[in-house]
Protein backbone atom coordinates (compact mmCIF):
# COMPACT_ATOMS: atom_id res chain seq x y z
CA UNK A 1 0.00 0.00 0.00
CA UNK A 2 1.30 3.60 -0.76
CA UNK A 3 1.18 7.01 0.86
CA UNK A 4 -0.08 10.43 0.07
CA UNK A 5 2.61 12.91 0.76
CA UNK A 6 2.19 16.97 1.05
CA UNK A 7 4.92 19.64 1.12
CA UNK A 8 4.72 23.11 1.44
CA UNK A 9 4.88 26.03 4.17
CA UNK A 10 2.62 25.00 7.04
CA UNK A 11 -0.43 27.53 6.67
CA UNK A 12 -0.50 26.09 3.35
CA UNK A 13 -0.66 22.24 3.94
CA UNK A 14 -1.56 21.76 7.52
CA UNK A 15 -5.24 21.06 6.26
CA UNK A 16 -4.22 18.42 4.68
CA UNK A 17 -3.40 16.40 7.92
CA UNK A 18 -6.92 15.89 9.32
CA UNK A 19 -7.77 14.12 5.97
CA UNK A 20 -4.90 11.50 6.79
CA UNK A 21 -2.28 12.84 4.39
CA UNK A 22 1.58 12.69 5.67
CA UNK A 23 2.17 16.29 5.94
CA UNK A 24 5.53 17.79 5.62
CA UNK A 25 6.36 21.55 6.47
CA UNK A 26 9.24 22.62 4.82
CA UNK A 27 10.30 25.08 2.36
CA UNK A 28 14.17 25.17 2.74
CA UNK A 29 15.22 23.71 -0.90
CA UNK A 30 17.40 20.94 0.27
CA UNK A 31 15.29 20.11 2.69
CA UNK A 32 12.37 19.57 0.30
CA UNK A 33 14.78 17.98 -2.09
CA UNK A 34 16.02 15.68 0.62
CA UNK A 35 12.67 15.38 1.60
CA UNK A 36 11.24 14.15 -1.87
CA UNK A 37 13.51 11.76 -2.73
CA UNK A 38 13.06 9.82 0.81
CA UNK A 39 9.37 10.27 -0.04
CA UNK A 40 10.05 8.58 -3.67
CA UNK A 41 12.50 5.69 -2.03
CA UNK A 42 9.52 4.95 0.08
CA UNK A 43 6.23 3.95 -0.80
CA UNK A 44 5.11 7.25 -1.35
CA UNK A 45 2.64 7.53 -4.42
CA UNK A 46 1.60 10.95 -4.80
CA UNK A 47 3.17 14.06 -3.46
CA UNK A 48 1.53 17.46 -3.20
CA UNK A 49 3.99 20.41 -3.62
CA UNK A 50 2.68 24.01 -2.68
CA UNK A 51 4.00 26.18 -6.02
CA UNK A 52 6.42 28.58 -4.02
CA UNK A 53 8.12 25.56 -2.75
CA UNK A 54 8.03 23.39 -6.22
CA UNK A 55 9.78 26.31 -8.41
CA UNK A 56 12.72 26.01 -5.88
CA UNK A 57 13.47 22.31 -6.26
CA UNK A 58 12.29 22.08 -10.07
CA UNK A 59 15.06 20.14 -10.69
CA UNK A 60 13.88 16.92 -8.19
CA UNK A 61 10.98 17.57 -9.71
CA UNK A 62 11.62 17.11 -13.14
CA UNK A 63 13.78 14.01 -12.42
CA UNK A 64 10.77 12.34 -11.07
CA UNK A 65 8.85 13.00 -14.21
CA UNK A 66 9.64 10.48 -16.34
CA UNK A 67 9.48 7.59 -13.60
CA UNK A 68 5.77 5.92 -12.76
CA UNK A 69 6.12 6.30 -9.68
CA UNK A 70 6.01 8.98 -7.38
CA UNK A 71 3.45 11.35 -9.40
CA UNK A 72 4.59 14.31 -7.83
CA UNK A 73 1.65 17.13 -8.34
CA UNK A 74 1.73 21.32 -7.79
CA UNK A 75 -0.77 22.94 -5.67
CA UNK A 76 -1.76 26.86 -5.11
CA UNK A 77 0.07 28.19 -1.44
CA UNK A 78 -2.21 29.98 0.55
CA UNK A 79 -0.53 33.34 -1.09
CA UNK A 80 -2.54 32.56 -3.94
CA UNK A 81 -2.17 30.87 -7.43
CA UNK A 82 1.12 31.46 -9.50
CA UNK A 83 0.25 28.82 -12.56
CA UNK A 84 2.97 26.79 -11.93
CA UNK A 85 0.68 24.05 -12.26
CA UNK A 86 -0.77 25.03 -15.26
CA UNK A 87 2.79 26.15 -16.66
CA UNK A 88 3.49 22.67 -16.23
CA UNK A 89 0.63 21.20 -17.87
CA UNK A 90 1.22 23.19 -20.86
CA UNK A 91 4.84 21.99 -21.34
CA UNK A 92 3.77 18.47 -21.87
CA UNK A 93 1.36 19.76 -24.47
CA UNK A 94 3.82 21.38 -26.29
CA UNK A 95 5.92 18.52 -25.94
CA UNK A 96 3.35 15.72 -27.40
CA UNK A 97 1.71 17.97 -29.72
CA UNK A 98 4.59 20.25 -30.84
CA UNK A 99 2.42 23.84 -30.15
CA UNK A 100 0.09 24.51 -27.33
CA UNK A 101 -3.08 23.87 -28.24
CA UNK A 102 -4.68 24.45 -24.73
CA UNK A 103 -3.61 27.98 -24.81
CA UNK A 104 -6.52 30.67 -25.83
CA UNK B 1 19.64 11.47 -48.66
CA UNK B 2 22.69 9.37 -49.09
CA UNK B 3 23.71 5.86 -50.16
CA UNK B 4 24.61 3.65 -47.41
CA UNK B 5 28.78 2.25 -47.94
CA UNK B 6 27.81 -1.24 -49.23
CA UNK B 7 29.44 -4.00 -51.48
CA UNK B 8 27.15 -4.19 -54.70
CA UNK B 9 26.50 -7.75 -54.48
CA UNK B 10 23.23 -9.71 -54.76
CA UNK B 11 23.41 -10.73 -51.05
CA UNK B 12 23.48 -7.04 -50.11
CA UNK B 13 20.75 -6.59 -52.16
CA UNK B 14 18.37 -9.14 -50.76
CA UNK B 15 19.39 -8.03 -47.26
CA UNK B 16 18.76 -4.77 -47.67
CA UNK B 17 14.92 -5.33 -49.36
CA UNK B 18 14.49 -7.32 -46.48
CA UNK B 19 15.72 -4.41 -44.35
CA UNK B 20 13.25 -2.24 -46.18
CA UNK B 21 10.23 -4.51 -45.83
CA UNK B 22 10.48 -4.61 -42.45
CA UNK B 23 11.05 -0.82 -41.96
CA UNK B 24 8.10 0.03 -43.93
CA UNK B 25 6.46 -2.31 -42.15
CA UNK B 26 7.82 -0.65 -38.85
CA UNK B 27 6.85 3.10 -39.65
CA UNK B 28 3.49 1.65 -40.21
CA UNK B 29 2.93 0.06 -37.07
CA UNK B 30 4.45 3.69 -35.13
CA UNK B 31 2.70 6.02 -37.19
CA UNK B 32 -0.44 3.89 -35.75
CA UNK B 33 0.44 3.57 -32.39
CA UNK B 34 1.85 7.72 -32.43
CA UNK B 35 -1.60 8.60 -34.01
CA UNK B 36 -3.90 6.38 -31.09
CA UNK B 37 -1.56 7.84 -28.31
CA UNK B 38 -2.06 11.41 -29.78
CA UNK B 39 -5.88 10.58 -29.35
CA UNK B 40 -5.94 9.49 -26.14
CA UNK B 41 -3.43 12.23 -24.91
CA UNK B 42 -6.00 15.00 -26.32
CA UNK B 43 -8.60 13.38 -24.23
CA UNK B 44 -6.68 12.98 -21.33
CA UNK B 45 -4.94 16.51 -21.27
CA UNK B 46 -8.50 18.02 -21.24
CA UNK B 47 -9.71 16.01 -18.42
CA UNK B 48 -6.35 17.06 -17.05
CA UNK B 49 -7.40 20.74 -18.03
CA UNK B 50 -10.36 20.71 -16.57
CA UNK B 51 -9.49 18.56 -13.02
CA UNK B 52 -6.65 21.39 -12.39
CA UNK B 53 -8.91 24.35 -13.00
CA UNK B 54 -11.32 22.43 -10.38
CA UNK B 55 -8.76 21.33 -7.96
CA UNK B 56 -6.79 25.20 -7.99
CA UNK B 57 -10.02 26.44 -7.04
CA UNK B 58 -11.16 24.31 -4.11
CA UNK B 59 -7.80 24.74 -3.11
CA UNK B 60 -7.60 28.62 -2.77
CA UNK B 61 -11.49 28.63 -1.56
CA UNK B 62 -10.24 26.14 1.75
CA UNK B 63 -7.20 28.53 1.70
CA UNK B 64 -9.13 31.16 2.13
CA UNK B 65 -11.21 29.64 4.78
CA UNK B 66 -7.93 28.24 6.68
CA UNK B 67 -6.47 32.07 6.49
CA UNK B 68 -9.74 33.13 8.49
CA UNK B 69 -9.11 30.38 10.51
CA UNK B 70 -5.76 31.55 11.09
CA UNK B 71 -6.48 34.84 12.12
CA UNK B 72 -9.09 34.15 14.56
CA UNK B 73 -7.77 31.48 16.54
CA UNK B 74 -4.49 31.18 18.02
CA UNK B 75 -1.53 29.46 16.40
CA UNK B 76 -1.06 26.66 18.75
CA UNK B 77 -4.41 25.98 19.24
CA UNK B 78 -5.14 25.71 15.32
CA UNK B 79 -1.98 23.02 15.31
CA UNK B 80 -3.15 21.15 18.16
CA UNK B 81 -6.35 20.66 16.20
CA UNK B 82 -4.93 19.17 13.46
CA UNK B 83 -2.18 17.60 15.14
CA UNK B 84 -3.57 14.36 15.67
CA UNK B 85 -5.58 13.00 12.42
CA UNK B 86 -8.15 10.62 12.60
CA UNK B 87 -8.49 9.60 9.23
CA UNK B 88 -5.87 7.71 6.92
CA UNK B 89 -5.70 7.61 3.35
CA UNK B 90 -4.04 4.68 1.27
CA UNK B 91 -3.24 4.28 -2.31
CA UNK B 92 -3.44 0.72 -4.03
CA UNK B 93 -1.43 1.54 -7.46
CA UNK B 94 -2.48 -0.49 -10.44
CA UNK B 95 -0.53 -0.66 -13.68
CA UNK B 96 -2.62 0.44 -17.08
CA UNK B 97 -0.75 -0.08 -20.36
CA UNK B 98 -1.81 2.37 -22.71
CA UNK B 99 -0.68 1.85 -26.02
CA UNK B 100 2.85 0.66 -24.56
CA UNK B 101 3.47 3.27 -22.11
CA UNK B 102 2.94 1.61 -18.45
CA UNK B 103 0.62 4.65 -16.29
CA UNK B 104 -0.39 4.43 -13.18
CA UNK B 105 -4.09 3.65 -11.58
CA UNK B 106 -4.58 4.72 -8.05
CA UNK B 107 -7.11 3.81 -5.90
CA UNK B 108 -7.85 5.00 -2.69
CA UNK B 109 -8.73 3.50 0.87
CA UNK B 110 -9.74 4.84 4.10
CA UNK B 111 -8.76 3.48 7.35
CA UNK B 112 -11.99 4.11 8.57
CA UNK B 113 -15.39 4.92 6.96
CA UNK B 114 -16.47 7.23 9.33
CA UNK B 115 -17.55 10.10 7.52
CA UNK B 116 -16.66 12.26 10.32
CA UNK B 117 -13.14 12.86 9.33
CA UNK B 118 -12.69 16.08 12.09
CA UNK B 119 -9.78 15.55 14.60
CA UNK B 120 -11.00 18.04 17.03
CA UNK B 121 -13.59 18.81 19.07
CA UNK B 122 -15.87 21.90 17.59
CA UNK B 123 -15.18 23.61 21.47
CA UNK B 124 -12.03 25.74 20.92
CA UNK B 125 -11.90 25.95 16.84
CA UNK B 126 -13.51 28.48 14.50
CA UNK B 127 -16.34 27.32 12.13
CA UNK B 128 -13.89 28.45 9.58
CA UNK B 129 -11.59 25.61 10.00
CA UNK B 130 -13.96 23.77 9.90
CA UNK B 131 -15.11 24.66 6.41
CA UNK B 132 -11.56 24.46 5.39
CA UNK B 133 -11.04 20.97 6.27
CA UNK B 134 -14.42 20.41 4.71
CA UNK B 135 -13.59 22.27 1.20
CA UNK B 136 -10.43 19.94 1.28
CA UNK B 137 -11.96 17.05 1.85
CA UNK B 138 -14.63 17.48 -0.96
CA UNK B 139 -11.67 17.91 -3.69
CA UNK B 140 -9.48 15.28 -2.17
CA UNK B 141 -10.88 12.47 -4.58
CA UNK B 142 -10.13 14.97 -7.63
CA UNK B 143 -7.09 15.67 -6.52
CA UNK B 144 -6.04 12.23 -6.89
CA UNK B 145 -7.66 11.79 -9.92
CA UNK B 146 -5.04 14.74 -11.17
CA UNK B 147 -2.09 13.10 -9.58
CA UNK B 148 -3.21 9.92 -11.84
CA UNK B 149 -4.06 12.26 -14.82
CA UNK B 150 -0.96 14.55 -14.52
CA UNK B 151 1.20 11.01 -14.14
CA UNK B 152 -0.36 9.52 -17.53
CA UNK B 153 -0.26 13.15 -19.86
CA UNK B 154 3.84 13.61 -18.76
CA UNK B 155 4.29 10.04 -19.54
CA UNK B 156 2.66 9.89 -22.95
CA UNK B 157 4.21 12.89 -23.70
CA UNK B 158 7.31 11.27 -23.59
CA UNK B 159 6.27 8.48 -25.30
CA UNK B 160 4.39 10.71 -28.28
CA UNK B 161 7.78 12.55 -28.31
CA UNK B 162 9.77 9.40 -28.97
CA UNK B 163 7.52 7.79 -31.22
CA UNK B 164 7.07 10.92 -33.53
CA UNK B 165 11.17 10.68 -33.62
CA UNK B 166 11.42 6.91 -34.40
CA UNK B 167 8.56 7.81 -37.25
CA UNK B 168 10.54 10.43 -38.73
CA UNK B 169 13.86 8.83 -38.60
CA UNK B 170 12.33 6.02 -40.48
CA UNK B 171 10.39 7.66 -42.96
CA UNK B 172 13.03 10.70 -44.16
CA UNK B 173 16.40 8.91 -43.51
CA UNK B 174 16.34 5.17 -43.03
CA UNK B 175 13.55 4.28 -45.94
CA UNK B 176 14.87 6.58 -48.55
CA UNK B 177 18.65 5.62 -48.10
CA UNK B 178 17.21 1.81 -48.38
CA UNK B 179 15.76 2.99 -51.53
CA UNK B 180 18.45 4.84 -53.17
CA UNK B 181 20.88 1.98 -52.16
CA UNK B 182 18.87 -0.50 -53.22
CA UNK B 183 18.39 1.52 -56.70
CA UNK B 184 22.55 1.76 -56.41
CA UNK B 185 23.14 -2.26 -56.41
CA UNK B 186 20.29 -3.06 -59.49
CA UNK B 187 21.61 -0.63 -61.74
CA UNK B 188 25.61 -1.52 -60.80
CA UNK B 189 24.28 -5.35 -61.09
CA UNK B 190 22.50 -5.19 -63.98
CA UNK B 191 25.55 -2.73 -65.28
CA UNK B 192 27.95 -5.56 -64.69
CA UNK B 193 25.68 -8.03 -66.69
CA UNK B 194 25.60 -5.97 -70.14
CA UNK B 195 29.69 -5.97 -69.35
CA UNK B 196 29.08 -9.68 -69.48
CA UNK B 197 26.61 -9.97 -72.56
CA UNK B 198 28.76 -7.48 -74.54
CA UNK B 199 32.32 -9.12 -73.61
CA UNK B 200 31.12 -13.34 -74.37
CA UNK B 201 29.18 -11.83 -78.09
CA UNK B 202 32.97 -10.17 -78.78
CA UNK B 203 34.60 -13.58 -77.93
CA UNK B 204 32.39 -15.28 -79.23
CA UNK B 205 32.56 -13.32 -82.56
CA UNK B 206 36.54 -14.17 -81.78
CA UNK B 207 36.21 -17.92 -81.70
CA UNK B 208 33.96 -18.02 -84.49
CA UNK B 209 35.92 -16.00 -87.05
CA UNK B 210 39.23 -18.22 -86.00
CA UNK B 211 37.36 -21.69 -86.47
CA UNK B 212 35.26 -20.62 -89.14
CA UNK B 213 36.36 -17.91 -90.46
CA UNK B 214 33.10 -15.86 -90.14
Amino acid sequence: MYKVAVIGDSASVSGFASLGLSVFCETEPDKVSGIIKRLAENDFAVIYVTEPVAVTVSGTIEKYKKNQLPSIVLIPAIRGNTGEGMRSLHEAVEKAVGTDILKN
Amino acid sequence: MSRLNVNPTRMELNKLKKKLQSARRGHKLLKDKRDELMRQFMILIRENNQLRKDVEQAITEADRYMSVAGSVMQREILETALLLPKQEVEIEVLTKNVMSVNVPEFRTFYKSDDKNFFSYGTAFTSTDLDGAVCALSEVFPKMIRLAEVEKTCQLMADEIEKTRRRVNALEYIMIPDYEETIRYITMKLSENERNTITSLMKVKDMVLKQKYNY
